[in-house]
């Protein structure tokens, strides 16, 4: 299929290019870019579905690099099928998945599982995140090279940091033979020990351990020395604290290979959050005080923070519905994290192209993602259409998603992704009925 | 003074009136314990389920006093014989329980807003007889009654609580319902069992007892909990009963009206030294009298109260 994506606002910060253009697509790949112009091309348009694109923006296909898809092992709360309509239904046209899966992906053979699974979804591009130590036990080297072969594009044992400051020099001295990032998941787990929301007034109020920034903050310091150390890139995930946003603006002036993420959580909820004990808003970390939402706002504005991620993690009301002590960290985003990163931009808080620039240069770089990220002549054809003005209300039952755990449910938002592309291939669509088929 | 809550979920949120209308319903049930045939026919057909997730020999005692001197109905229920030991959701449990038509549930839990959840679930009245770290509203305001009984009202007082704060929902709920009713709250303790942030909410924090005890008109002691030893809080209960427990020695210089307060149950030796316990500043047994005549009055109030 041939198409041409008519008169949109073209925004793709890789090339600084943010301006009016017409796109033409050829078998999965950019055959030309040319600024729209009301004159006639010479091509000969007949074979071209015609995708109007008037008053709408077009960026490179959008990327979440930290989502949790739950296969295997947790199908109950997403597979890797629904995980991706969600993706492609928030405008993300690639994700990468954390692997903390049952089994976890420590092995080769979890990495092509779900690379295979993905490809049988044919939606968004799954890109996994295979584990730093075994088991994440933090205790022994996972085997990287064949992760890496499998399709691993980064190493992480998010949600388990790994303690041991001798396991992390090494796993990032080791990953520098494959070229594979190291994510960190940064909390000494002495310091938050059984903590379940961030320690300030209101842990006080309702006599719930708190967490300290310092549990995040202490762990960001350490991985910075050792990515000073190794020379091998670190790339910090869901950076939740001020103290975090200038320990990694400090250590990017000295020109050390550091990238940062945070999620919109973190810049759109304080701790007040959790007054009537809500658990949907439960998190690790976890959601904290204003002072620092709004360090992590300036950190996206001033190019601290390179990315924002959703970390999605559904989970069920067998999680959910429960005692707040007993429930289980994490809330759904991929169908909410763009939304609630363009009230930024309608706050003036972020420019367009920067808000785009989190979802597309960010990560691509972070991960080394290649012909991701941007859009050029010959490129493979990843692609969002979003509408910035779109106004909806966020309505749970509606998502893609298996899970349902969102805070955010009722917000009102200005801002969709209306349809999305990859290698050429319309998998979302609200601009026009027809889904092209398999 | 009408009272339209449904629940009780906490010392949070509660205005001046409300206290004192249960204050002063409390003040006039109390008699009632007092009479030789101690029973009103008030609640009568009413149900009450105590739905105790954890140990309570006082509370819960307490609470079924109060039910039964009103005639209302009285279920108990505790960890060991509800259904949560088969792995039933407390959200389950409840709404079995909703569906045998109790009028009040009150529910002592080892996490903090288990109430706010059932409340959520339910139709019946919640009361909270303890929630984790949270809040213990019923002996918050036995504590005020206890309070205003001895020293007349409690406008201005000044009121040192003294041990785990951190830990305490009995500090926490009387800190919320003393500031409401306008005392100056002063508290005192190892400094790894304050709380941060306290002063932001006007307590005075202190970390040596003999600072704030001779200005004090009220002393509360909080019991210390033996496993937080373990926890690297304080280094050993010798230690603690020294620097941070109550005893003859730092109460030479304590006002000569002062009252001295425990919720219980008292750790003899450790928080509080044995010849206070039973000396005459104690109002330790005066507290527990007043629990049930609270207890009375809350039932009464969330039950209708005025409207029937």
């Amino acid at each position: 299929m041939k198409y041409l994506i008519k008169g949109g606002r073209l925004i793709d910060p890789a090339n600084q290019l943010d301006d009016l253009m017409d796109i033409y697509i050829q078998n999965g790949k950019i055959q030309d870019l040319l600024p729209a112009a009301p004159r006639r091309t010479d091509r000969e348009l007949t074979d071209y579905r015609i995708i109007p694109a008037e008053g709408l923006v077009v960026t490179p296909g959008l990327i979440d690099m930290h989502t949790h898809l739950r296969e295997p092992g947790q199908e109950y709360k997403e597979t890797i099928l629904t995980g991706a309509q969600a993706a492609v239904a928030g405008g993300f046209a690639a994700v990468a998945c954390m692997p903390n899966t049952q089994p976890v992906n420590d092995q080769r053979s979890v990495c092509e599982f779900i690379v295979s699974r993905a490809r049988e979804a044919r939606l968004a591009k799954v890109f996994p995140v295979g584990a730093i130590s075994i088991g994440l036990r933090g205790e022994a080297l996972a085997e990287y090279g064949d992760l890496k072969e499998g399709g691993a594009v980064a190493l992480s044992d998010d949600g388990h940091p790994v303690m041991n400051g001798q396991l992390m020099r090494r796993a990032m001295e080791y990953a520098k033979a494959f070229r594979l990032p190291i994510i960190a998941h940064c909390e000494d787990l002495h310091l938050s020990q059984s903590g379940v929301m961030n320690e300030g007034p209101t842990s006080t109020w309702l006599g719930l351990r708190g967490i300290p920034a310092a549990a995040e903050e202490t762990m960001v310091q350490r991985d910075i020395l050792l990515c000073q150390l190794t020379g091998h890139p670190l790339h910090i995930a869901h950076v939740s604290t001020a103290g975090s946003v200038q320990f990694i603006r400090e250590a990017k002036k000295k020109g050390l290979p550091v990238s940062a993420e945070t999620a919109p959580h973190y810049f759109t909820l304080t701790e007040d959050t959790l007054v009537g004990f809500d658990t949907l808003a439960k998190v690790n970390p976890p959601l904290r005080s204003r002072e620092d939402l709004q360090a992590i706002q300036k950190g996206l504005k001033d190019g601290t923070l390179d990315v924002i991620a959703s970390d999605h993690a559904p989970h069920s009301s067998l999680e959910k519905e429960v005692e707040f002590e007993q429930a289980l960290c994490g809330l759904i985003g991929l169908e909410t994290a763009l939304p609630l990163t363009l009230q930024l931009v309608h706050k003036g808080l972020l420019t367009l192209p920067q808000a785009i620039a989190k979802f597309t240069t960010g990560p691509a770089r972070a991960l080394n993602l290649e012909g991701w990220g941007q859009l050029q002549r010959n490129g493979p054809a990843h692609l969002t259409i979003l509408d910035p003005f779109f106004e909806f209300q966020v309505d749970v039952q509606q998502f893609r998603s298996k899970s349902r755990n969102s805070p955010f449910n009722g917000f009102k938002l200005k801002g969709k992704a209306l349809l999305t592309m990859v290698n050429g291939r319309i998998v979302h669509n609200l601009l026009f009925q027809t889904l092209e088929g398999s | 003074m009408p009272f339209s809550r449904h629940h009780l979920t906490g010392m949070k949120g509660l205005t001046r009136e409300e206290i004192e209308t249960i204050l002063t319903t409390a003040e006039s049930l109390k008699e009632i314990s007092f009479r030789d045939i101690k029973k009103v026919p008030t609640l009568r057909g009413k149900t009450v389920v105590n739905f105790f997730h954890e140990p309570s020999t006082r509370t819960r005692t307490s609470f079924e006093i109060a039910a039964k001197r009103l005639s209302a109905d009285t279920v108990s229920l505790s960890a060991g014989t509800s259904s949560l030991v088969k792995g039933e959701t407390l959200i389950d449990t409840a709404k079995n329980l909703e569906a045998m038509g109790p009028d009040v549930i009150v529910i002592r839990h080892s996490l903090a807003g288990a109430p706010h959840l059932l409340s959520r679930s339910v139709k019946a009245s919640i009361i909270n007889a303890g929630d984790g770290m949270h809040e213990h509203p019923t002996q918050a305001l036995l504590d005020l009654m206890t309070i205003r009984e001895k020293k007349g009202t409690l406008q201005g007082l000044q009121v040192a609580i003294i041990g785990d704060i951190a830990h305490s929902r009995v500090a926490r709920s009387n800190i919320i319902g003393l500031k409401t009713m306008g005392a100056q709250v002063m508290v005192a303790g190892p400094p790894t069992m304050i709380p941060p942030h306290l002063d932001a909410f006007g307590v005075e924090v202190s970390y040596q007892l003999e600072e704030i005890i001779p200005r004090a008109d009220v002393i509360m002691m909080l019991r210390v909990q033996l496993e937080r030893q373990q926890q690297l809080l304080f280094p050993s209960l010798r230690e603690y009963s020294r620097f941070f427990g109550l005893h003859p020695g730092n109460m030479k210089k304590a006002k000569k009206d002062v009252i001295i307060m425990h919720p219980g149950p008292v750790n003899r030796g450790v928080e509080l030294h044995p010849d206070l316990a039973d000396g005459p500043f104690s109002v330790i047994l005066d507290q527990v009298t007043n629990g049930v005549a609270v207890r009375m009055a809350l039932l009464y109030l969330l039950l209708g109260g005025e409207r029937k």
